[in-house]
């Protein structure tokens, strides 16, 4: 009788929840809301976590928990002056807390706000297993990395279509080629896909027409705020596995991508904000026992990207993780006639301690 | 004493050893040597070495003069000197770093080292004095004899009460719980002689055929002398003392170990299940699933998960090993806030045994422990 009144509830929450930035709140922690199939395309389509793309693909709809550290980014994010430099949120906490799942959820209300979103899902791949590491064309120093360059800029035109044709740009990056000013921004991108040589310059070259024109106009056809997302920030200031041609380790620095990457960082431009989350589990030479932003990011990180507001994020606490089992059992994914009695539940909260990537993996096999 | 097993040797030697030096005579007189040759007598083939009752009368007696001399040496009144205390004094002036706890030095009371021998079993005319001697094994049949006649006694009482008509079948039971038949073994060391297989079931069946009579507890006395005392397990770990914190919370201590894994945990009453373990949380310490069940095992079984905060530290081996060790530690720990009916029901289901198997040791001539060279026909 509970557990019916209990899905009454879910089902209620799950419903209403579509949309509605606006009205998602305190109250709502623990409900689950869908994310629309049509956006989940658009918006994450290399953005979202693994596993949880596979639950999209099993449910057939992709449910996003509302939780605290998201709203709180939410409510930062609404109430900013975007008229000044924008402000470095960062979200920590232990691995498999559910960074990357806040950091989407912000996302996707900047994303219905009508943002124009730079998101990179992952700066660990941009530092390890590149297969090709050329020399860079503009710079004699730096490397280039055409395919991971090329991907991201694929993505990077699938999410933000609708502001291809807007902007307008004028840049001169090789000495042979040349883009005229006034040309909309999707050409610049479609040239940096079909040539991959000189794709990380293309990057580099779109990062910095976005600082600039991004707080430029207030109004008008032209006036966008920028979100800047980059998951597992901590690739950025520390090593590397890539080795240069003479067998010695590269820096991060070398590379193009993440130079241009770091200059989106700093907040001399104005008109937007970045959200970044960090990540152990990808990153290289650190211990599991790290999490908090001075261990990851190294004291060179920390000074890069100081002030920034901390948001942490932690394990599902009672309601939360009850709002998931009960999920769980809505989708039948448990399908284990134990695990839907008490005992079973307490089995769960005890194996897992409510952490939700080991929550999930535990109920993968029941 | 070992001495005993010394003097043997020189016995022979000096019956033999003289004999050996006559075959041998030194031909060269340039080299005077005499070279001593032992004759090497087949000693297995002897068969257990005999020794006489007066032999084993005078090594009694060196015994007790012997624990006299170790009392006042050690200090101690030798009227209360026990074989504690003698094991003790010797453990103290012999220290001995051997593993193999037999091959210790040792002073123990002759019969306990000297196995028990017959005596003769004929007179001076060579009669035996047994009237079962020529069975061969006059006392396994002299006890059988004795428990049909105690068989016999019975029935008869059972006759003499039902002629009165006071026959009841309900009589007093013997009780047999936490008892064994003694052993074909102990059997064999009672009555100093060799018992097959077989007698040995047919006395068991003889002395389960005299339980079933009725009126059995008038013999009671007799068939308790071949029944062993189990040991009551339940008495032999003290279950740890229940302290309270200064805010009142209850806490105990508890140890475990497995394989060369050893750890310590407190137990914390009133918490909400966080588990700490070598200062970092449980999750991250044992990220395998199947460590995590154990821990979770002796909380679930007992029904408190969420009620107890429990910290420990464990080091030594390996995770699975350190996993354990945390289970058993775990398990002591919940016997001082359990019932009486939970701590048995926790000792059948294995919670509170310590897990005795060991890394098993490499042999010469082998791989591992079990493995073996390959093998090669020829």
């Amino acid at each position: 009788m509970l557990v019916f009144f209990l899905f009454c509830f879910l089902y209620k929450s799950r419903l209403s929840l579509q949309y509605d930035h606006e009205k998602i709140s305190e109250r709502h922690t623990g409900q689950y809301y869908t994310l629309p199939a049509a956006h989940i395309q658009k918006l994450f389509p290399h953005g979202l976590p693994p596993r949880f793309q596979l639950q999209i693909k099993t449910f057939n709809e992709g449910c996003v928990m509302v939780r605290p550290p998201a709203l709180e980014l939410i409510s930062y994010l609404k109430k900013a002056d975007y008229s000044k430099p924008p402000l470095r949120y960062i979200l920590y906490g232990d691995v498999g807390t559910g960074k990357t799942m806040c950091l989407s959820h912000a996302l996707h209300y900047c994303y219905t706000q009508g943002w124009l979103i730079v998101h990179i899902s992952d700066a660990h791949l941009w530092v390890k297993n590149c297969k090709e590491l050329l020399p860079s064309s503009s710079r004699p120093s730096r490397f280039d990395q055409p395919i991971q360059a090329s991907q991201w800029l694929k993505n990077f035109k699938i999410t933000n279509e609708r502001f291809l044709s807007k902007v307008q740009l004028g840049y001169v990056w090789t000495k042979r080629e040349r883009t005229e000013k006034g040309q909309p921004l999707g050409e610049l991108v479609d040239q940096g896909v079909n040539r991959m040589k000189s794709s990380s310059d293309v990057v580099g070259a779109v990062l910095r027409e976005l600082r600039l024109q991004a707080g430029g106009a207030t109004e008008g056809e032209g006036a966008f705020k920028l979100a800047v997302a980059v998951d597992g920030l901590n690739a950025l200031w520390g090593k590397t596995s890539l080795k240069k041609e003479d067998r010695t380790m590269c820096e991060p620095e070398e590379l193009t991508l993440i130079h241009n990457v770091r200059k989106m960082m700093k907040n001399n431009w104005s008109g937007g904000a970045i959200l970044t989350a960090l990540s152990q589990t990808g990153s290289l030479f650190k211990p599991q026992s790290a999490y908090l932003p001075s261990e990851l990011l190294g004291e060179e990180g920390f000074d890069n990207m100081e002030p920034f507001v901390p948001v942490s994020v932690s394990n599902y606490n009672e309601k939360e993780f009850e709002s998931c089992y009960l999920y769980y059992l809505d989708r039948n994914w448990l399908q284990h006639s134990h695990s839907r009695s008490e005992e079973g539940k307490k089995e769960l909260i005890f194996l897992s301690n409510k952490n939700p990537s080991i929550l999930e993996r535990l109920c993968a096999f029941l | 004493m070992a001495a005993s097993g010394c003097r043997g040797v020189r016995s022979i030697l000096w019956k033999y050893g003289s004999y050996g030096k006559n075959l041998f005579v030194s031909r060269s007189k340039m080299v005077p040597q005499v070279k001593c040759f032992l004759i090497f007598k087949n000693l297995a083939a002897a068969g257990p070495q005999k020794f006489t009752q007066e032999f084993i009368d005078k090594q009694v007696e060196e015994f007790e003069v012997g624990k006299r001399h170790l009392a006042n040496m050690m200090g101690e009144d030798p009227e209360t000197f026990t074989q504690e205390d003698i094991d003790r004094s010797i453990a103290y002036l012999f220290p001995s770093g051997l593993f193999e706890k037999r091959a210790r030095p040792v002073m123990k009371h002759p019969e306990e080292i000297f196995p028990k021998q017959t005596a003769i079993q004929w007179d001076a005319e060579g009669r035996p004095f047994h009237f079962l001697f020529y069975t061969g094994k006059q006392s396994y049949y002299s006890l059988l004899h004795d428990v049909y006649e105690k068989i016999l006694a019975i029935e008869r009482h059972q006759d003499k009460m039902r002629n009165k008509g006071l026959f009841t079948s309900d009589t007093k039971q013997i009780l047999l719980t936490g008892s064994r038949w003694l052993l074909k073994e102990e059997i064999e060391e009672n009555l100093v002689e060799n018992i097959s297989v077989q007698d040995y079931m047919r006395l068991i069946q003889l002395m389960e055929l005299l339980l079933s009579m009725p009126y059995c507890s008038l013999e009671e006395e007799f068939i308790l002398k071949f029944r062993k005392q189990l040991e009551v397990q339940s008495s032999k770990y003290e279950i740890p003392a229940l302290q309270y914190d200064p805010q009142g919370v209850a806490f105990s201590f508890a140890d475990g170990r497995r394989k060369s894994a050893k750890a310590s945990i407190t137990l914390r009453d009133s918490g909400s299940g966080n588990i700490t373990i070598n200062g970092r949380n449980y999750l991250y310490y044992f990220p395998v699933l199947q460590n995590r069940e154990q821990l979770m095992f002796p909380l679930l079984f007992v029904g408190m998960s969420g009620r107890f905060d429990i910290e420990g530290s464990v080091e030594g081996s390996g995770h699975s090993a350190q996993a354990g060790a945390l289970r058993l530690a775990i398990s002591r720990a919940l016997l001082s806030f359990v019932s009486e009916g939970e701590v048995e029901k926790m000792r059948q289901a294995g919670l509170l045994t310590a897990d005795p198997r060991i890394r098993e040791r490499k042999k010469p001539g082998q791989e591992g422990a079990r493995k073996k060279f390959t093998w090669k026909k020829r």
